[in-house]
């Protein structure tokens, strides 16, 4: 069979705990999947969501997720040799090129899939710039991990409550990073993480002249791009397939980016 | 060969149109599609109030077919009123409304709101298979409860009206025959088949969400070719929108011997991408240009005459 978009039940090899919200599931499955690419977890009669890659390392991937609806709550109560439906992977990765000094802008859980970026960017010779930001200190994610990425990795935080490093969004540190000229030119921004704040990313980079990249996601059903619930206007593409991850010139051209979107009905929300 | 048609009066730059339930949610959407090649769109389903649809997983395919029991959601005429003024602004294809309900009251209501919002056609769903839970043995099952949703969306639209079967019967064609007597101008045939179910061999649960769905994809298409060619035997006037495990211009040009007049396309979206569109419609003209066909006018319902057949009858 060439094509099968059916889940496959794999049981949890692992379960880590991230912080005192976030557990990573740990899968023995390979899944070939690219740094920005999505899977979609089934649990039999809660549901099926689809959840960005934290980390795929050939012959295992990673999923890290916070507690917050029935599905993630059914999830955080699993142990290892539970079985998930695994499908995907899908979606549009993120690109980089080999040697570049990057930029991750990481709000909230979006740091699990720019690890998952840093992690194959710096075998490739990039540099990069890790911005972690997050409501306050215990709800930081990922950050021993990527102190454990070495030399070619900084770590930057920032917490809206000043907990721990600065105090205010992430994206004030990145304004620090572009306005300083002594390092390696930045040659692309990613930004993955709540939408307002992807949205001032994609305002900074676009005002500097800097490449950026974003991870627009939208409500999804399938996943492969037929039931067209995650199109954005004014083109109709699906952020299943055409994205999530694309540039900053293609997200800035998606006029619902950063002002609204639209639910399981099709009905539309503003941010 | 020239792929243009006309349906219920209405011009389309090519026979293919997107099926309803596939993509289609938004005005934008529907755009998306005609740029992919699709010679007119089909709306999702539309609703009076609305309605929330299934929990995942809803979609679940493999090379031979596709299950879907996304359950009909929508957002309701006001949602309509937005994405389809949007899609009316410089509209580049012909629109089909699709319509659906669980009443044949509010069938009538919903009918009279989206004419208001002029589509060029309104195609009635009273074939879904998925939701059989919440609303019962589909329409499309019984000649007389077809023929009442017909008769009551007559009533409410000026607009040529399409009434979207059910292959799940063993009389389509009398189906058909009731409809186009109780008003309707067209048929769309066929709806999703089964439904069907599939297991998880570990969990030893069924995958999809709302257990059954209806079947899609390459496996169905000879039940859409039989179930077109029945009902173009019945009713060789009435016009026809073939659907049903369409993804090749092959699969497109049988549909059309068999009667069809325009052919609606949703699952190929899957196997073949939104650009199926111009792919189907490119491998329809290598087709008819090899054979020097003109018109889709040469070809349709040309199955049924037997013409070449008809040159060996001295040696029967």
């Amino acid at each position: 069979m060439i094509r099968c978009d059916i889940p496959k039940a794999i049981p949890i090899k692992k379960i880590m705990q991230e912080n005192p919200y976030v557990k990573t599931f740990v899968f023995e499955h390979t899944l070939n999947s690219q740094p920005g690419q999505f899977v979609n977890l089934w649990i039999p009669r809660i549901d099926e969501k689809p959840m960005s890659i934290a980390y795929d390392g050939g012959k295992e991937f990673w999923v890290s997720m916070f507690a917050v609806g029935p599905f993630s709550k059914a999830m955080h109560s699993l142990k290892v040799g539970d079985m998930v439906g695994v499908r995907g992977p899908y979606g549009k990765p993120f690109e980089f090129k080999k040697g570049q000094r990057l930029v991750m802008m990481a709000g909230g859980y979006g740091a699990a899939p720019l690890y998952n970026l840093t992690v194959r960017a710096i075998k490739q010779g990039c540099t990069v710039d890790f911005v972690v930001g997050a409501r306050s200190k215990e709800h930081l994610l990922y950050v021993n991990r990527i102190k454990k990425l070495g030399a070619s990795v900084k770590l930057h935080v920032a917490t809206d409550d000043g907990s721990v490093g600065k105090k205010g969004y992430n994206t004030l540190i990145l304004e620090e990073l572009i306005a300083n000229k002594k390092g390696k030119k930045i040659g692309c921004v990613y930004a993955c993480g709540p939408e307002p704040m992807m949205k001032k990313v994609s305002d900074i980079c676009f005002a500097s002249k800097v490449n950026a990249q974003i991870s627009v996601e939208r409500y999804m059903k399938c996943g492969f791009g037929v039931c067209g619930q995650c199109s954005v206007d004014p083109k109709g593409f699906r952020t299943c397939v055409e994205g999530p991850c694309v540039s900053n010139e293609v997200a800035r051209s998606v006029v619902e980016f950063g002002k609204y979107h639209r639910d399981k009905t099709g009905k539309m929300h503003k941010f | 060969m020239q792929l243009n048609v006309e349906f219920c009066g209405v011009k389309f730059r090519n026979p293919l149109v997107l099926a309803s339930g596939v993509l289609g949610v938004t005005g934008a959407s529907l755009k998306f599609v005609v740029e992919n090649g699709a010679g007119g769109v089909t709306t999702k389903s539309i609703w009076r109030e609305g309605h929330t649809g299934h929990p995942n997983p809803v979609i679940i395919a493999n090379d031979h077919f596709m299950l879907n029991a996304v359950g009909l959601p929508d957002a309701g005429i006001e949602k309509a009123h937005i994405e389809i003024g949007e899609y009316m602004k410089g509209k580049p294809a012909p629109l089909i409304a699709n319509i659906v309900e669980a009443r044949i009251a509010d069938f009538a209501e919903v009918a009279e709101k989206v004419s208001a919002l002029h589509p060029d056609i309104i195609e009635v769903n009273i074939s879904c298979p998925n939701v059989e839970d919440e609303f019962g043995k589909p329409f499309a099952c019984s000649t007389h409860d077809a023929a009442a949703v017909t008769r009551a969306v007559r009533a409410k639209t000026k607009l040529p009206i399409v009434i979207k079967l059910s292959p799940n019967v063993l009389n389509i064609a009398e189906i058909a025959r009731a409809v186009v007597d109780a008003g309707a101008d067209g048929i769309c045939a066929i709806n999703t088949v089964g439904p069907g179910l599939l297991i998880d061999l570990e969990t030893r649960e069924p995958i999809l969400a709302n257990k059954v769905g209806g079947v899609s994809g390459p496996a169905i298409k000879p039940l859409s070719l039989k179930a077109v060619y029945d009902i173009h035997k019945a009713l060789p006037k009435v016009p026809i929108i073939g659907t049903g495990g369409v993804i090749t211009g092959e699969d497109a040009l049988e549909m059309i011997m068999v009667g069809a007049t325009l052919v609606g396309v949703g699952t190929a979206v899957y196997y073949r991408g939104v650009d199926c569109f111009q792919k189907i419609n490119d491998e329809m003209m290598e087709w008819g240009k090899k054979r020097g066909i003109k018109n889709l006018d040469e070809l349709r319902g040309v199955a049924h005459a037997g013409a070449y057949s008809k040159k060996f009858q001295n040696y029967s």
